[in-house]
């Protein structure tokens, strides 16, 4: 939905030091400029799990990270997110891929689909899906909305972006 | 592979390993201390605003959790203190460390061998006959440069302070003997205002 230079410039606008990150095919199309963005480290991780506590440790220590991995791995690290987000109450901001979203009238039957909105209201996330790719604009700013209000109410937040070819 | 509880491992005491760091450590370097090594870093004595006792945890996450310390933070000293029961559940976090290559993270592998606070269950790296994983080969074939191994404390307590500031990352594997009946560690206090006093020290100059 969104290109590289898009998501860098969002990023670079809320100050992002570090992306912990495993690609899938949509989130792996912006590695190219995030690696070459001169504020932000890329940081890839080798399981979803690592990413939540990677992005502990770097908030603990003063950075601005953001974990960026698709659905399925948010239901991969689901511990490591509970003690990050919960046990320590870390303000964690994650861009979490929803795969199969836009392809659900060509290519039903992704699980995903079932899972992924109960599990974040399981967690009780502040949690907004952004799935208008004919509204741009609008969508980078108000993930960053999304991202402002969170940090300034020392919460977690997630921000659900919808992938697939509509 | 092993199916009982009575599997032994001869090394050094785990309180008079961490007592060497203990000793040794610097006044600016982050201690952090998950299952039995937290249990045993507090009851040595009070806790320096850099000890990150990770309890409660997410088990596996310690490395990682000093990772990312150790990026924010590079001109201070990241000591993790992890079991081999830990290290096996998140053995791509080796991989993830030598990649970013973090100068200042030291690993410590506290080995002996079993799940020592869940009753002395021997880990799947355990074999039958008695035969181990190797930890020190996993962490060079991961990438680690500097991989040093310690059967006993003279030699550890020689060798601890250059390890810990020679470039890193650092991975130490320390043979420990298994503590019987021990319990798991409590935290020392609840645990978000814990990370914000943490917090507030680490990113201190």
């Amino acid at each position: 939905m969104f290109t590289g230079p898009q998501i860098v410039s969002l990023l670079t606008e809320l100050g992002i030091t570090h992306v912990v990150t495993i690609p899938d095919s949509t989130l792996g199309q912006w590695e190219d400029d995030i690696r070459a963005a001169a504020a932000i480290s890329y940081l890839g991780v080798c399981r979803e799990g690592e990413a939540w506590a990677v992005a502990a440790g770097l908030y603990l220590g003063g950075a601005r990270p953001l974990v960026m991995i698709q659905c399925t791995g948010l239901f991969e690290s689901g511990d490591s997110l509970r003690n990050a987000l919960f046990d320590y109450q870390l303000p964690l901001f994650a861009m979490i891929g929803y795969r199969s979203f836009l392809s659900q009238a060509t290519l039903p039957g992704d699980t995903c689909l079932a899972f992924t909105e109960p599990v974040l209201d399981a967690w009780g996330l502040d949690w907004v899906l952004y799935d208008r790719p004919e509204d741009l604009p609008g969508q980078l700013e108000a993930i960053a909305g999304q991202y402002h209000r969170c940090q300034e109410a020392g919460v977690p937040g997630v921000a659900l972006v919808a992938e697939g070819r509509a | 592979m092993a199916t009982g509880n009575d599997t032994t491992s001869s090394g050094m005491p785990l309180v008079e390993s961490l007592q060497v760091l203990r000793d040794t450590r610097g006044d600016d370097e982050v201690v952090l201390t998950v299952m039995g090594t937290a249990r045993e870093w507090m009851a040595l004595g009070d806790l320096h605003p850099l000890d990150w006792i990770y309890v409660p945890s997410s088990m596996g996450q310690a490395p990682s959790l000093g990772l990312g310390m150790a990026l924010a933070q590079p001109g201070k000293n990241v000591v993790v203190c992890n079991g081999d029961g830990c290290l096996l559940m998140n053995l791509g976090s080796l991989v993830t460390i030598t990649q970013q290559a973090p100068k200042n993270l030291t690993l410590i592998i506290f080995d002996n061998g079993i799940y020592e606070i869940t009753g002395g269950q021997p880990t799947p790296a355990i074999d039958d006959d008695g035969s181990r994983v190797d930890y020190p080969g996993l962490a060079r074939a991961a990438g680690f440069q500097q991989v040093h191994v310690f059967d006993d404390l003279v030699s550890w307590q020689a060798a601890a302070r250059d390890l810990i500031d020679a470039d890193g990352p650092t991975f130490i594997h320390l043979s420990i003997s298994p503590v019987p009946g021990a319990s798991g560690p409590r935290s020392p206090s609840k645990a978000p205002p814990r990370a914000h006093a943490f917090a507030k020290s680490f990113r201190a100059d």
